[in-house]
């Protein structure tokens, strides 16, 4: 394995009195793709949500391409300008045009010019299949679109790594597959690093290098999908596969 | 997308459009709805004939005198013919007031310009420089061969639009960073801010304005003074500020999380995140508090007539002590409450227009 782009080790975790995070160690080869599964209160977004520091992590280290997330603010801004986040709920700005959203990283973060903006803009728009949609502001579209938008707003800055927060959960059952498709497309056309927190089985199968699973804070086991599906070897596991696959 | 198909479906029933049914549904839909639209009727027949009588009817145009109205009694619109100049223009000297008259126009065009959509544009702030500069050089003089006039005899109408404009413009930057501090992570800078809001909020404006003129000049270094209309205005800034802080803050605090995480991720700084993200956000929600605020600010200049300045309550008080035109308060107080309606009931206005505005757009 090559150098690690994102490094996890010994972290802990704690809100109040509640342990969340348990002793994590893990290391995401470059151009891997993670998907992490659990039960709701598992700890799976709260991990995800550490490596660009929308969470703190209290002990241990978290190093993200070379550099080490501490409370350094240009640090962590830095690390922001290679993490890609998709979120659950899109967080899409509602007062600015799909174009506004799309260009005002770029713009503000990467100090690009106007144009430039616009064109890497209209280039991802046209990639998550909504290029017509530029001039809406997002509370005219689907959640579907939405969250298209939002990945495309993600992929403007350029990033190194994705991460992707239960991205089809929020969405009505007929849109998640045209979220999915453009994740899959995005996992098989560029080399991008991905950790996607979904209970979407089929799409783990189709794009993960690895499947892990988290319950109580812990990493309980991690291998590649077909493996982790077919052979689950813990009981947690087994247990919370039997209730999501029926 | 266009649902509906021409040509298809039936007329809605008579009664329930049309004049008769919006008689129907918007006056008697219910026993107190009719009882209250019969009140509401009643009141509009007993004030307005009442009104026009007083205002229109009963008094005597051609009058000149005290004398004169008294005896047709009404609206003693002599009385304003008489008086309007010491109301607007307070004891500025008399043969000057041009000046005034000219700073109050440039002051409202501005503002007025500074309402359209077209001009936000950086020349605004020029624009804004240039009036002010123009402002001072009128009221003030000395320059350019107009005589000097020192501001304790400014007075009236532009007095009451300079306190308020500068209030506003200082009070609102400022209420912003106040607002912005008490959400702050840093305790040092929270705990300020808090410390400030709450003192000022607790305290009524006739007595700030107490303490900065009576006060502040004990405090004050012999020989070091504070020019009295400055002290004011600083006293009508702090304590509006307090308020648009809290007013700020409520917007802030109706900004979802996820916003400030969508921020985040992108890598925007504190400043980039509050400039493009949550204040847009926020300051839209508070508009109709905000602009509260600002109209009970511009209200409220007229408190400074306590310490002594002559601002239009106090000049509309001083044209009804004229002995010759005593008694004539009613005229007066309504002359000036003319000119405080109209210019709250314009900012209400566009406020209401930008919300509007603003609107477009965001919402399916």
């Amino acid at each position: 394995m090559s150098e690690p782009i994102i490094r996890l080790k010994n972290v802990n975790k704690w809100y109040g009195q509640f342990h969340v995070l348990r002793d994590l160690n893990l290391d995401v080869a470059p151009s891997e793709r993670i998907v992490i599964c659990g039960p709701s209160g598992s700890g799976k977004s709260t991990m995800i949500r550490c490596i660009n520091r929308l969470e703190e992590h209290q002990e241990g280290q978290i190093i993200v391409d070379g550099v080490e997330l501490t409370n350094d603010l240009k640090q962590i801004e830095a690390i922001r300008r290679d993490v890609g986040m998709v979120f659950q709920h899109f967080n899409l700005f509602p007062h600015m045009t799909v174009m506004e959203n799309l260009t005002l990283g770029p713009i503000w973060v990467l100090k690009r010019p106007k144009a430039e903006a616009e064109a890497t803009a209209r280039k991802y728009l046209e990639r998550v299949r909504i290029p017509e949609q530029a001039d809406k502001y997002p509370g005219q579209l689907s959640g579907g679109q939405q969250q298209r938008v939002a990945i495309a707003r993600s992929l403007c800055m350029n990033p190194k790594i994705m991460l992707f927060d239960e991205p089809t959960s929020a969405l009505d059952p007929e849109m998640v597959k045209e979220v999915l498709d453009v994740m899959v497309e995005l996992a098989e056309e560029t080399g991008m690093t991905m950790l996607c927190v979904t209970h979407e089985m089929g799409f783990a199968r189709k794009v993960a290098d690895r499947v892990i699973f988290m319950d109580h804070g812990e990493i309980i086991e991690e291998n590649a999908p077909d493996e982790f599906f077919d052979n689950p070897r813990n009981e947690r596991t087994k247990l919370f596969l039997s209730q999501i696959l029926h | 997308m266009d649902s509906a198909i021409p040509g298809t479906g039936r007329q809605p029933p008579r009664t329930e459009t049309g004049p008769l049914g919006w008689i129907r549904s918007r006056l008697f839909s219910s026993p107190l709805n009719a009882i209250l639209t019969i009140l509401a009727l009643w009141l509009l027949l007993m004030a307005i004939p009442a009104l026009i009588d007083y205002l229109l009817v009963k008094p005597d145009f051609a009058a000149t005198t005290a004398a004169q109205c008294r005896e047709t009694g009404g609206y003693c619109w002599a009385f304003i013919r008489e008086k309007h100049r010491l109301i607007l223009f307070g004891i500025y000297p008399y043969d000057e007031q041009w000046r005034p008259l000219l700073a109050s126009v440039i002051l409202v065009v501005v503002i007025v310009c500074s309402c359209i959509r077209w001009f936000w544009k950086p020349f605004l702030g020029l624009l804004w420089v240039a009036a002010l500069v123009a402002v001072g050089i009128l009221m003030w003089g000395g320059i350019l061969g107009l005589s000097y006039v020192e501001n304790s005899r400014w007075g009236g109408l532009p007095l009451t639009l300079i306190l308020s404009t500068f209030g506003i413009a200082f009070a609102f930057p400022f209420g912003l960073l106040l607002a912005l501090g008490r959400r702050s992570h840093m305790p040092g800078v929270k705990a300020v801010c808090v410390v400030y809001i709450e003192l000022i909020r607790g305290v009524p404006l006739v007595s700030l304005l107490f303490m900065s003129s009576v006060m502040l000049p004990l405090f004050l270094p012999e020989g070091f003074s504070i020019d009295k209309l400055l002290r004011a205005q600083i006293a009508i800034i702090l304590f509006a500020a307090a308020y648009v802080a809290e007013t700020v803050r409520g917007g802030l605090q109706a900004i979802p999380k996820g916003q400030y995480e969508g921020a985040d991720s992108l890598g925007l700084s504190y400043w980039q995140q509050m400039r493009k993200i949550i204040l847009p956000q926020a300051l839209k929600i508070v508009i109709p508090p905000l602009v509260g605020i600002f109209i009970s600010l511009f209200k409220d200049t007229s408190l400074v007539v306590i310490i002594g300045i002559f601002d239009l309550t106090q000049a509309a008080k001083a044209a009804v002590s004229d002995a010759v035109w005593r008694g004539f308060s009613t005229e007066s107080y309504l002359f000036i409450s003319v000119i405080y309606f109209i210019f709250c009931f314009s900012i209400s206005r566009y406020s209401l227009s930008l919300e509007r505005q603003l609107d477009q757009g965001q919402h399916r």
